[in-house]
This record gives structure tokens, sequence and C-alpha cells, in this order.
């Protein structure tokens, strides 16, 4: 059952991954993308971290993917228009290329981990919301605290940046 | 497989009741609405109007569904879909009593007892945007897209201060399963004062309520905030190029939505279905009174009547007030309907402020909206939150 939803949601990830760049119109692929981050999400939830699942919906899908389709919708964006043709040597060795790459890829992630299982955050006994609290403002209290600073930083730094372009 | 087999029922009920309760919560809006404006409301189709949602929906699904021929028609038809998809997908993890064993099998009252369950909800809702900025975009249509921009950034606007607002009373109860929390509500300070958020101990989460329910508002695109569609401005908003079933969904949505949100303040809040007084004091007996009296007016009226059907409909009525409430008063049923009597009652009461609300107040302009939104309730969230939070530390 398991296995089952797992291949249904990474094929859907890496189907809806592929067509973030095949679409033309950007808010299509704009919604490809949230394809994407809900798949990855419901594998989350496999692995038994149901906290990390829901997060990734309310921050990656729900807030920052309605921005994006938010500014596409203010500039009301048109489809791209694909002017020229490819290169020769793409059209011929494009999908070779493509396919030995991968090939590469799964040797050399079997040769480093050939006994690879899978991952299940309920056995580590920290997916849940409580466990990841307690170890965010204890273990991990200074990272937390300089990401949240390095976050501040990068809000003023955008408002910064937009108060130049009104003056 | 037990398990499986108990689901698919308690899925058909739940499906069944909730889109019969949608339908009807359209009438009781328009009565409602009617009776504020001292009108009649509707009262032709059966008796009181009663029958007015099975007119609508049957007029509804045999209208042409008209698509204009400049839309983009994948999203234009996606679009409805989605909103209703996820305006129903939250209904799942809410719970709306206790347990409840028949023929031997024990079962919750609630489709997924999920232990983040509050934070599905708010991942749903926030992915319930898409059908409207979607339709309003798919509509190629200058007053739907600004219908559309106005809902996301409405939406994207509200959502912190309701988070920030349900963040403050879950610092109380330390849980974010909603059957833990609404059972964290049970028992009564004092004796006598229920333990509910906006009345708990460290610090009343009254305003948090507030706050939380005035978010609610915009986040189901309600008057006073309903600029999404705003006639006067925006003819009907996003959904203008909408016919037929397309048009339904988008209007189900809407109130599907409006339960859920009444749902979540109900269990955070108002401490889900436990009683406002204790047993001891006899709130088991509220439910067979109230009925009893309902009743008990529907019978005079209908004895009394002011329209000629009402002689006939009104007694009707009346017995089946009666029926009811001598169902709530039989003690085996009692552990069972009294906390959904409860949930409901209080569910009930807040979408009544939201029908309330309607018919009372004007809608804003823009630009108040999102003043109102970033310069007011957002700051008074975060104090409410640093308060709560502090107290909290100083109790434990």
């Amino acid at each position: 059952m398991d296995l089952f939803f797992f291949l249904l949601f990474a094929i859907i990830a890496v189907v809806c991954g592929v067509n973030v760049i095949a679409q033309r119109h950007p808010i299509s692929s704009a919604l490809s993308l949230i394809g994407v981050m809900g798949s990855l999400a419901v594998l989350y939830l496999l692995l038994g971290a149901a906290f990390i699942a829901t997060a990734q919906i309310i921050v990656y899908a729900g807030a920052v993917m309605v921005l994006f389709v938010f500014v596409i919708m203010l500039l009301n964006a048109g489809a791209e228009e694909r002017t020229g043709r490819r290169s020769l040597i793409a059209q011929i060795f494009g999908i070779p290329a493509l396919i030995g790459l991968l090939g590469v890829l799964c040797y050399f992630v079997q040769r480093w981990f050939p006994n690879a299982g899978v991952v299940n955050f309920d056995a580590w006994q920290g997916g849940s919301a409580q466990n990841i609290g307690y170890s965010l403002f204890t273990d991990y209290l200074l990272p937390f605290e300089v990401t949240s600073v390095l976050i501040l930083i990068a809000i003023l730094g955008a408002i910064v940046l937009a108060r130049k372009e009104l003056d | 497989m037990v398990f499986f087999i108990i689901t698919i029922i308690k899925l058909a009920i739940i499906a069944f009741v909730l889109l019969t309760a949608l339908a009807y919560l359209q009438w009781v809006e328009r009565k409602v609405i009617a009776h504020v404006q001292v009108r009649m409301g509707p009262s032709r189709v059966g008796p009181h109007g009663l029958l007015q949602p099975l007119a609508d929906v049957i007029k509804l699904i045999t209208k042409e569904g008209v698509i204009p021929p400049h839309v983009n028609k994948f999203f234009y038809l996606g679009a409805p879909f989605l909103a209703v998809f996820m305006a129903l997908i939250s209904i799942s993890v809410i719970p709306f009593g206790t347990e409840v064993t028949l023929f031997g099998y024990t079962t919750k009252m609630q489709l997924a007892d999920v232990n983040v369950g509050l934070l599905v909800i708010l991942a749903v809702s926030s992915m319930g945007v898409y059908g409207i900025a979607l339709g309003g975009w798919a509509s190629n249509n200058k007053y739907s897209l600004l219908g559309g921009l106005r809902s996301s950034a409405q939406m994207i606007s509200y959502e912190l201060p309701l988070s920030l607002a349900l963040a403050s009373p879950l610092l109380i109860m330390g849980t974010l399963s909603l059957r833990e929390i609404a059972d964290a509500q049970s028992g009564f300070q004092l004796g006598f004062i229920p333990k509910w958020a906006i009345f708990s101990a460290p610090f009343p989460q009254i305003i948090s309520f507030l706050i939380f329910m005035i978010a609610a508002f915009a986040e189901t695109n309600r008057i006073p905030f309903d600029l999404p569609e705003a006639e006067n401005e925006l003819v009907a908003g996003f959904h203008v190029e909408y016919s037929s079933m397309k048009f339904a969904a988008f209007f189900m949505a809407e109130y599907a939505n409006m339960v859920t949100v009444c749902s979540v303040a109900t269990l955070l809040f108002l401490g889900g279905w436990h009683p406002l007084w204790p047993v001891a004091y006899g709130s088991n007996f509220v439910a067979p009174v109230v009925l009893f009296i309902a009743g008990a007016v529907c019978i005079y009226h209908g004895l009394n009547p002011a329209r000629p059907m009402d002689k006939y409909t009104l007694p009707a009525f009346g017995v089946i007030f009666f029926l009811l409430a001598a169902l709530m008063a039989f003690p085996p049923v009692i552990p069972v309907l009294m906390p959904l009597f409860w949930f409901l009652a209080k569910v009930g009461f807040l979408l009544f402020v939201f029908i309330w609300i309607r018919a009372t107040l004007p809608r804003f302009r823009y630009d108040q909206l999102m003043g109102f939104a970033w310069k007011f309730l957002f700051p008074v969230a975060v104090l409410n939150l640093l308060v709560t939070g502090f107290l909290v530390a100083l109790a434990s």
C-alpha cells in the first residue's frame, strides 16, 4: 500500500516537475509547481511526518505559490513565444544525453547507498509537532533564531528595494 | 475491513447531511435577511418556502451551462471544482461529538482523527484561494480578474491575523488535534464557569476569538468584506462568467467554508460539544425544553393562523418538534445526542451571526479593508499572542 502511494505520488511529482518547464503559460507552470509541492507533502506524510507535510502545504503551496500566481495575474503575463528552432545538437543528442545522465546518477546512488531503506520519522520519534517544537527551542535554538534574523533581514531588504523605486 | 465499512457509512451520512445543510443554510439566510428587512422571504415553494432549496438545485442543474468563447477552458472548468473540493475536504477532520456505539462497534463522530487536524484545516483553506483566483483569471474578463486579484490579496492578508488568533488558545491547550483541543475545555472553574478558551484561566481568549471571527468573515468573502464580488463595482466579481452548476459550486464552496470556520471557532474557543453549564445544574434539559417551547410556539400560531395554510403546516412542525424533544429526553441516547446538540447549537449560533451581520453592515472600501487587516488586526493579534504566551509561561 505504502509502495503504491509512494510510486503514484513520486510519478505525479516528476510529471508535474517536467510540466513546469514544458508549459508555455506562466500560470500553468505555477500550478504544476503546486502539484510538485502537494505530492512532496504526501511523500512526507507517507514517511510519518504529518507536521512537516502540513507545513509544506501551508508555506509552499498555500503562501509562496499564491503570491506567485497573484503576481502573474497582476502583471497579466501572457504565454511565452518560442521563436527559432532548437539547435541541431540539442535535437539529436538531447534526450539520449538526458537518459545517460539519469543512468549515471542512478548508478552512483546505488554505489553510495547500497542498502538504502525507507526513512521513517515515526521510528525516530521526532515527527510530531511537539517533538519538532521541543527540539527547535532546546537543541537547535541558535540556528532557529539565526534563521529568523536572516528572514527579518530579507524582509527589510525587500522593503528598502521597494522604497527606492517609489522615491 | 470493519473500519473500512464504518468509514464508508460515516462518509455517506456526513456527505448527505452536510450537503442538505448547505442547501438549507441558503434558505435560512434568505429567511433571516428577509425578516430583518421586514419581508417574508421565500414562501411559495412548499410550506414557508421549505422546498425552495430543492427548486433552486433543480433550476441550477437544468440550466444551460454556458462556456464563453474567450475563456481558458481548462482552468475555467477546473476552478469551481477546485473551490468546492477544498471547501468540503476540511470537514473530514472536524469532530462533532464524542463516540457512538452501534451493534457493538464503537466509532468516533469524526471522519479522520488527525493529530495535526488544525494545521490540515489551515493548509486546505489556504489552498482554497486558488479556486477563486483561477476562476477570476480564466474567465478572461476585467471584472472577474479584479475580483480574483482582490480575493487573493484579501485572503493572504487576513490569513495572518487568523493564524495568530488561533495560536493563542493553542498555547493554553498544548495540542493540535481538534478532538484533544475540545476535550481540554471540558470541566468548570469555580463549579459553574465553563473552561472554554474564551473564559480560560491564565488569559481569557475573548480578543483572539473576536479577531478570529473578523478574519473569518474576510476569509469566507462575506459581507462586510465581500469585496471580491462587490456588485456595484465589479458586476459579480470573480464569478461573472459562470452559470448553472459551475456558479452553484462557488456558492456551495462559500457556504461550506462558513460551516468549517464556525466549527473551528466552536472547537477552539467555545468548548466544542461541552455544555454551557454543568449537567448537575440541568444542562441536559436544555435541548428538550428548547425544542418543546419551539413546538408549543408552532402549535399556538397554528391555532391562531395568520395565513390560511398555517393551520395545517404549523401544527405539523409542532408535532415534529415535540417528537424531537421527547427523543432528546430519552435517557439511552443522551450521551450521544447531547454533545451533538451542543456542538450544532454553537455552530448554528455562529452561522446565524454571519447572516445577521450580512443583514446589518454595509461593505468596506478596499483600502479600509487592507488598512484594517495590517494596521489594526495584525498588531492586536501579535500583542494578544505575546500576552497569552507570557501569562501561560507564568502560570505553568
